[in-house]
């Protein structure tokens, strides 16, 4: 298919995340996106976004400064958060690993996909292999049904897979 | 027929504003500004384009319920959620041509008075996101995104808000709810949205595809549009077609088309040359048909007739191999996991539904089992709940049951008796663990 490979995910450590200050940087990025609502609260949602995407997941300290930043309540921040399946709660593996295991990718060998996946990194579902590098998540249906199987690593889509390429492909992944 | 909303593809460069100015692009708005945002409406209505989401509402109608005189900012969202299991056309139409939906958008927030849309697009769509993102930077440059689109005094402004995983977010009134930067949890209606929608202002949710039409229908005609397709399902419609058949993927035909010449024709028939057994018409919460059915056509009211729903125009084919009551596991878990929790009949509903098909299919059903089914389809549905996810599964374990009772008991009479070590009695959901849900 000459896709690019997937870049890995920076996952910084727990321990640097238990109090976080947005930089300039990340203050320029909340201000554009506050210019689009009328209410701090509807940023919630692109600020949580732009928080994962700069640290990786969303950890108790990051939902604090989020919630400071748009004048919420921390529980109220982390409801939403955890009411969400793609904002992440724990430090994932540097690919996550999302396979479809929805109807139209099962009828077309998702399955087959999931049995071969777990073997080879020896995780179940909801774990991330000890070296860091795979965390494997099943999701529900994709949106992709025409090229099914599917699996979504970190943003991007791998379609049509089959065995012999899902080993290709995770044996690129470092 | 010649493709319309899928014209584009296979050009090349066909998502950059170029080629989409070379066939004739922007051209509708151009025509739109210098229009009565009422005679917009009325052309709309005079096409009978119905929403494409689901529901096949009449969108002018839809249009029209937006209170004009209000004082108060209106707004129409988009919904490019695309969550329904084997649904995948918006996805196809961003890919192939974002500025036929950016020109809809803006269209559509002229005749209903918006200045401000926003793009509800689901979390894994990042590339689509991204593609969306350059579409609409193209189209500031060139003013139709503009305080004062192409000097009309019209000021109109698009933005993409990005989900993050959550089925029910397809539901208008949860969208809103997550725009607004909460649960993804429906409201009850009414008041609708287009009175007390995101914001508290009057809003319109309309669906990629049926957004995608509007420059079409007003570029040839109310009256074109209508002529396409059955005398009440007008236009071309978007099938995604999955599952065994050889060639799946989008297809354009108009409304009334039969499955078999989609199916058959069009996606070249059953993988491997087996038999059909069933076909799931519009998305998995709609009933599901057997292969007897394949004939009707693929209008609102042949469908309907029928006994199942065209939906989104999800079209699920399964052989003559799939076993019926896996397959209705398989679409449990994935309600199972995806109700919001907000209400009980549905939260609860769809656990416990999900739990006896599968110790049903694991060899351990009870005699009394499918009654059972039966009682919790009767107890979630019509009316039980906030929004219609209680009859997305609600619908499958009815239709399922009416068109395969005797594959669920026949696995209930060759059923084992139950083993020492007692079975968990709620489902134990693989997956995401502390990831999310």
């Amino acid at each position: 298919m000459g896709q690019q490979l997937t870049a890995p995910i920076t996952v910084t450590p727990p321990e640097q995340l238990r109090e976080v200050r947005f930089d300039d940087v990340m203050e320029t990025s909340i201000n554009e996106i506050l210019v689009r609502y009328p209410t701090a609260q509807a940023a919630l949602l692109p600020l949580l976004w732009l928080c994962q995407e700069k640290w990786g997941w969303i950890s108790p300290g990051v939902t604090a400064a989020v919630a400071e930043r748009l004048g919420l309540s921390p529980a109220f921040v982390e409801g939403v958060t955890s009411f969400y399946t793609m904002f992440l709660r724990r430090p994932p593996g540097r690919y996550v690993l999302q396979v479809c295991t929805t109807l139209s990718c099962q009828l077309c060998g998702a399955g087959g996909l999931v049995d071969h996946l777990k073997a080879k990194l020896g995780i179940e579902f909801g774990e991330t292999s000890a070296d860091g590098r795979f965390t494997l998540i099943d999701v529900q249906c994709l949106g992709a049904c025409g090229e099914a199987p599917i699996l979504q690593i970190n943003n991007d889509y791998y379609t049509d897979l089959d065995v012999e390429r899902l080993d290709e492909l995770l044996d690129g992944l470092k | 027929m010649e493709p319309i909303l899928l014209r584009a593809r296979g050009t090349p460069n066909s998502r950059s504003i170029v080629t989409y100015h070379e066939a004739g692009g922007y051209e509708s708005l151009r025509k739109v500004l210098g229009l009565q945002a009422e005679t917009v409406i009325e052309e709309v209505k005079k096409s009978g384009l119905r929403g494409r989401g689901g529901a096949g509402f009449p969108t002018g109608v839809k249009w029209g319920f937006v209170p004009r005189d209000l004082p108060k900012p209106k707004y129409l969202i988009c919904n490019a959620d695309e969550s329904e299991p084997g649904t995948f056309k918006d996805r196809e139409i961003i890919r192939v041509d974002p500025h036929m939906l950016l020109e809809g958008i803006i269209i559509s927030s002229y005749a209903i008075g918006a200045h401000v849309a926003y793009i509800y697009i689901r979390g894994e769509f990042y590339s689509e996101a991204v593609i969306l993102e350059t579409a609409i930077a193209e189209a500031r440059e060139h003013g139709y995104l503009d305080p004062n689109v192409l000097n009309s005094g019209f000021a109109m402004d698009i933005h993409i808000h990005r989900g993050a995983g959550a089925y029910i977010c397809g539901e208008e009134t949860a969208l809103i709810e997550s725009i607004e930067g909460k649960r993804g949890q429906p409201r009850l209606k009414p008041p609708f949205p287009a009175v007390v929608g995101v914001f508290g202002c009057p809003t319109v949710v309309n669906n990629v595809e049926t957004l995608a039409s509007v420059p079409h229908i007003i570029e040839r005609g109310g009256e074109w549009y209508a002529s396409i397709g059955t005398e009440r399902s007008t236009g071309p419609k978007l099938f995604s077609v999955s599952g065994h058949v050889k060639k799946p993927g989008v297809y354009e035909v108009p409304l009334g088309t039969t499955f078999r010449e989609i199916i058959y024709e069009i996606c070249g028939g059953i993988r491997g040359d087996k038999q059909l057994k069933a076909f799931i018409p519009g998305g998995s919460s709609c009933p599901i048909l057997p292969a007897d059915k394949v004939d009707i056509g693929s209008d609102f009211e042949s469908v309907a007739e029928a006994g199942s729903m065209l939906g989104s125009g999800g079209l699920i084919v399964m052989d003559e191999t799939v076993d019926m009551v896996w397959a209705l596991e398989n679409l449990l878990a994935f309600y199972a996991h995806e109700s919001c929790g907000q209400c009980t009949p549905c939260r609860e509903g769809a656990d416990w539904a999900l739990d006896v098909v599968r110790r049903i299919r694991r060899g351990y059903g009870r005699p009394e089992d499918v009654d059972t089914l039966l009682r919790i389809a009767r107890f979630a549905s019509q009316g039980m709940t906030i929004c219609p996810l209680g009859d997305a599964f609600c619908e499958p374990i009815r239709s399922f049951l009416a068109q395969f009772r005797h594959e669920f008991e026949a696995a209930i009479e060759s059923a084992r008796p139950l083993p020492p070590k007692k079975q968990p009695v709620l489902p134990v959901r693989p997956g995401h663990g502390d990831f999310g849900l």
